[in-house]
């Protein structure tokens, strides 16, 4: 937790596998992101959360060249020294080059093809060098033979590490829910990436599948070189297995630190929450004392705050979070609570300033999202 | 509170009531249909006026077999399919199958003795029993033969099933030397054999392999890319006129120009595939179907180079790798090489043995191509585009290729088809050419060569079949032509085959690698491609 700290401060240029820089991404009007800055270090797993809608999965798509980002720098160093822009790099060149896999939201399998089927597709470029560009290859060259065992082998490796080996011949779309998560994770292993991007592999997930995912995870993390960027909603394995979380709300981000210090960190939980303008304060003095409230003042200021756009597109879901002190509470999103949580914090104490803050309070938020009642 | 309930619900209606009803509505049904269709008919008389002449006979006789055949088989075919499906209280077995009651022994030595007794008695019977039966006892005959021939594969269904492809090539090689022989002993002299053969080696054999070779080439840019492709047949024009222009033209032999129709197509896929392939599905269909009508129009328009509509004649006949010629006048003629009679049939033959040779090819490739790195990115492409590019993979590039190699071997076929036609014009690469093509790829099954050869027998072999059923002159009159029926026989298979089996002939898919054991991937996991 100490390092952490540390790092927070003085972010070490290469101890930084990823950096995003002032990164933005509009869709016409509304701003998925807005000026999101935050570095993934090598050899950590790094979450990002968020409540719905707040631009995680858009993130991942900037990071991986499915989107173009509109404002922003995005480096990748790897691990050999050599770093690429990645907003820079065409689509397909991020994994084949700078050594970035991802996996998705809606499960992207190769249904109609087997297990490993699966895996070897994923060793494509590398497989594709060995037969000579198919010119070798076509002639049986024993040079792509060679490369073709070697890379059924590490098929079979990572087969065995999501334990999918006694299905490695079935078809991918014939796989329980959970397997095909688990499958797709070693799909992105098989590219031999330097940052894998998860994309709520816990999702749908039951318990026993989960906490089977956290090892994977971990085992990923300690014996494969690969640093990990997560999304993930299940706040058991966000706090269990991460290193450092950043938090989005609204596309900006609203906490950055430690497991530990996001989880008690007031805007975090009144951005999960949702709570009344009227309750700020109150969780505002449950959760948070002043030093943390003070600490973490890096929240988005007032004219960043979400436009309206953004607030009626988000949906009426429901999140559970686990709350500090361990109870689970299920709640209704709010629009943004980061900021209001923020506004109140730097309240002075004169009641007649205190009105005008809470209205400010209120005209970031601008209108309420749908769903609250 | 008592439930009453009304006693006309408990009576369910017996089969027979039910049919009745159900017959009555599909003879009315089509009634309905057909008044118009069949039961007039409008044409013109000496002084070309408009008469409508009523058929009321024939119209009687369609609706009345609608009715009785809708009743047949509510009352008697549905009970009895579903009494299949029931198994015996007392041996707890399924019935036997209908195929196994079907096939037995005495039929089968009775089918035998009635097509051999015909075969040898097959000239004097129009002398012992008048002209019109004894068409019926040849078409008696024709059935004999293939009740025979369905006893003996269902005999060795297992064993065929189990070796179809070597079964099929070993077939494939033999047919020639096998419709000879059979030709030459039943016309008991080799000329007449070979005479005889050039119906069933060119409009059979030839014909169906190149439709193979064309479905095969499709198949990849359909079947494993998923890359809807509705103009194949430009590729196949480029590669005819390729052929045709530079061997009259230049005079060059086929064995060069074969690959350099081949390499033409595939850079015109190449060329056609960069602006084309960022679309996807019926955006690229479209765009594709029209480029194969702007090289049809082109190929029209451009008189001074491709003479039009008209067409290139004289294109020269492929020899035998420059060793011997097909052509009589030539001192290397093969007759007169081989010291043998002469005989068109020499050619076809070989034509034959050609087009066999560039199906197996494409086969090999085929086969070869998905257990390579890119054939599986063509795969991969087909059912996650975007998973692909998240995998590092270039998909430009990846559906360039599959574009050009499915072009390429188009093009082989083009100037095959060029050689062996002597002549080419604009109409023979008309879009219902690309239709037939991708209908055959379909009814196969997408990415199986196996189903697609199937697939490809069964239409054009049974569309040039229709030209021998000339027994039904007899039946519908003299002037009845079975091969106008063509395409109501094309479409009319293709709905029940899709019915039967939505996925094609073979459904499933062959895995390309495996670490314990190759399982067929069901054809419900695998997609069809969206562009
Ligand atoms: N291609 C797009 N075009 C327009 N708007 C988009 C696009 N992609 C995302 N958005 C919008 O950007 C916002 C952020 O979406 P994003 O999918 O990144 O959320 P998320 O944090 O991943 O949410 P969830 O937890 O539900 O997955 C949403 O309001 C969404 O509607
Ligand atoms: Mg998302």
């Amino acid at each position: 937790m100490n390092a952490n700290s540390i790092q927070k401060a003085n972010p070490g240029m290469n101890d930084a596998i990823l950096q995003v820089q002032h990164l933005s991404m509009k869709f016409g009007g509304l701003v998925a992101i807005g000026d999101l800055s935050f570095a993934a270090k090598r050899g950590e797993i790094t979450a990002l959360i968020g409540p719905n809608g707040a631009g995680k999965t858009t993130v991942f798509n900037c990071i991986t060249g499915f989107y173009k980002p509109s404002e922003g720098m995005i480096t990748l160093n790897r691990n050999d020294g050599s770093s690429f822009l990645l907003e820079r790099l065409p689509n397909h060149e991020i994994p084949a080059r700078a050594k970035v896999a991802r996996t998705f939201q809606n499960i992207r399998l190769f249904s109609g093809m087997t297990l490993l089927e699966n895996l070897l597709v994923a060793q494509h470029n590398k497989l594709m060098k060995a037969s000579g560009y198919t010119i070798l290859g076509l002639f049986g060259f024993s040079g792509y033979r060679k490369a073709s065992a070697e890379s059924i082998e590490l098929a079979r490796h990572w087969l065995e590490k999501a334990d999918l080996i006694d299905r490695a011949d079935d078809p991918a779309g014939d796989l329980p829910y959970g397997a095909q998560r688990r499958l797709e994770i070693a799909r992105a292993m098989c590219t031999g990436p330097e940052l894998l991007c998860l994309d709520e592999p816990a999702a749908g997930l039951n318990p026993k599948e989960s906490a089977a995912l956290n090892e994977l995870l971990i085992d990923i993390k300690n014996t494969s070189g690969a640093s990990i960027l997560l999304i993930e909603h299940d706040m058991s394995v966000v706090m269990q297995i991460s290193d450092h979380v950043v938090v989005l709300e609204y596309g900006r981000k609203i906490s950055d630190g430690s497991p530990q210090s996001v989880r008690t960190d007031p805007r975090v939980i009144a951005a999960y929450l949702g709570v009344d303008d009227e309750e700020v304060e109150t969780v505002l003095t449950e959760v948070g004392d002043e030093d943390v409230i003070e600490q973490l003042d890096i929240g988005p200021d007032a004219a960043h705050g979400p436009g309206t756009s953004s607030s009626y597109l988000a949906g009426p879901v429901s999140d559970t979070v686990g709350h500090s002190e361990g109870e689970r509470v299920t709640v209704s999103k709010g629009a943004s609570k980061a900021a209001q949580v923020d506004a109140k914090a730097n309240l002075p104490r004169k009641p007649s300033e205190r009105a005008t803050a809470k209205s400010t309070g209120k005209a970031s938020t601008a209108k309420p999202r749908g769903g609250r009642k | 509170m008592a439930v009453t309930v009304s006693p006309e619900r408990d009576t369910v209606a017996t089969p027979i009531q039910r049919a009745l009803k159900e017959g009555f509505y599909a003879g009315a049904i089509s009634l309905g249909l057909f008044v118009l269709f069949i039961g007039l008919k409008t044409g013109q008389n000496m002084s070309n006026e408009l008469v409508v002449t009523t058929r009321w006979g024939l119209l009687a006789a369609v609706v009345i077999a609608t009715a009785v055949g809708r009743f047949l088989y509510v009352a008697y075919g549905q009970p009895f399919m579903a009494s299949q499906k029931i198994t015996n209280v007392a041996t707890g077995l399924l019935p036997a199958s209908v195929a196994s009651r079907f096939f037995q022994l005495p039929w089968f030595v009775a089918a035998v003795v009635v097509a051999l007794l015909l075969f040898v008695f097959n000239s004097s019977l129009a002398g012992w029993v008048g002209a019109e039966p004894a068409g019926y006892l040849q078409f008696l005959r024709a059935l004999a033969i293939i009740y025979v021939l369905a006893c003996v594969i269902y005999y060795f269904r297992a064993f065929i099933h189990a070796n179809f492809t070597r079964l099929g090539i070993t077939a494939l090689v033999l047919y020639p030397i096998l419709v000879v022989a059979v030709l030459s002993l039943n016309a008991w002299s080799i000329t007449g054999g070979l005479q005889g053969s050039l119906k069933w080696v060119d409009n059979f054999g030839i014909q169906i392999l190149i439709y193979v070779m064309l479905a095969w080439g499709l198949n990849i840019v359909v079947g494993l890319a998923g890359l809807l492709d509705l103009g194949y047949v430009a590729f196949y024009a480029l590669g005819a006129y390729a052929y045709a222009l530079l061997a009259t033209q230049y005079g060059l032999s086929f064995w060069i120009l074969l690959p350099a129709a081949g390499a033409m197509a595939a850079l015109w896929g190449v060329l056609l595939g960069f602006p084309v392939l960022r679309l996807r599905g019926d955006y690229l269909a479209i765009v594709t179907l029209a480029f194969g009508e702007i090289i049809r129009l082109v190929l029209i328009n451009w008189r001074e180079v491709t003479n039009g509509s008209a067409g290139i004649s004289g294109i020269p006949k492929v020899s035998f790798f420059g060793l011997m010629s097909f052509n009589v006048s030539d001192p290397n003629y093969i007759a007169k090489v081989l010291g043998i009679a002469q005989s068109g049939a020499y050619y076809k033959i070989f034509l034959y043995y050609l087009i066999l040779g560039l199906c197996l090819l494409t086969a090999f490739v085929t086969i070869r191509l998905r257990r390579l790195p890119v054939g599986r990115a063509w795969e991969a492409l087909r059912e996650d585009e975007i998973a692909c590019r998240s995998l590092g993979i270039n998909t430009t590039t990846t559906k360039l290729t599959a574009f050009a190699t499915g072009a390429m071997f188009g093009g082989f076929a083009g100037s095959f088809f060029a050689a062996r036609q002597g002549f080419v014009s604009p109409e023979s690469f008309v879009f219902l050419e690309s239709a037939i093509i991708l209908a055959i790829v379909v009814l196969g099954g997408m990415g199986s060569l196996v189903g697609i050869a199937v697939a490809a027998m069964v239409m054009i072999g049974g569309t040039e079949a229709l030209r021998e059923l000339d027994f039904l002159k007899e039946i519908f009159g003299p002037d009845f032509t079975p091969e106008l029926y063509r395409m109501l026989l094309f479409g009319m298979a293709m709905v029940i085959v899709m019915l039967w089996k939505p996925r094609g002939f073979v459904g499933s898919r062959e895995p390309t690698a495996f670490l314990k054991e190759r399982r067929a991937v069901s054809g419900s996991f695998t997609k069809e491609g969206h562009g």
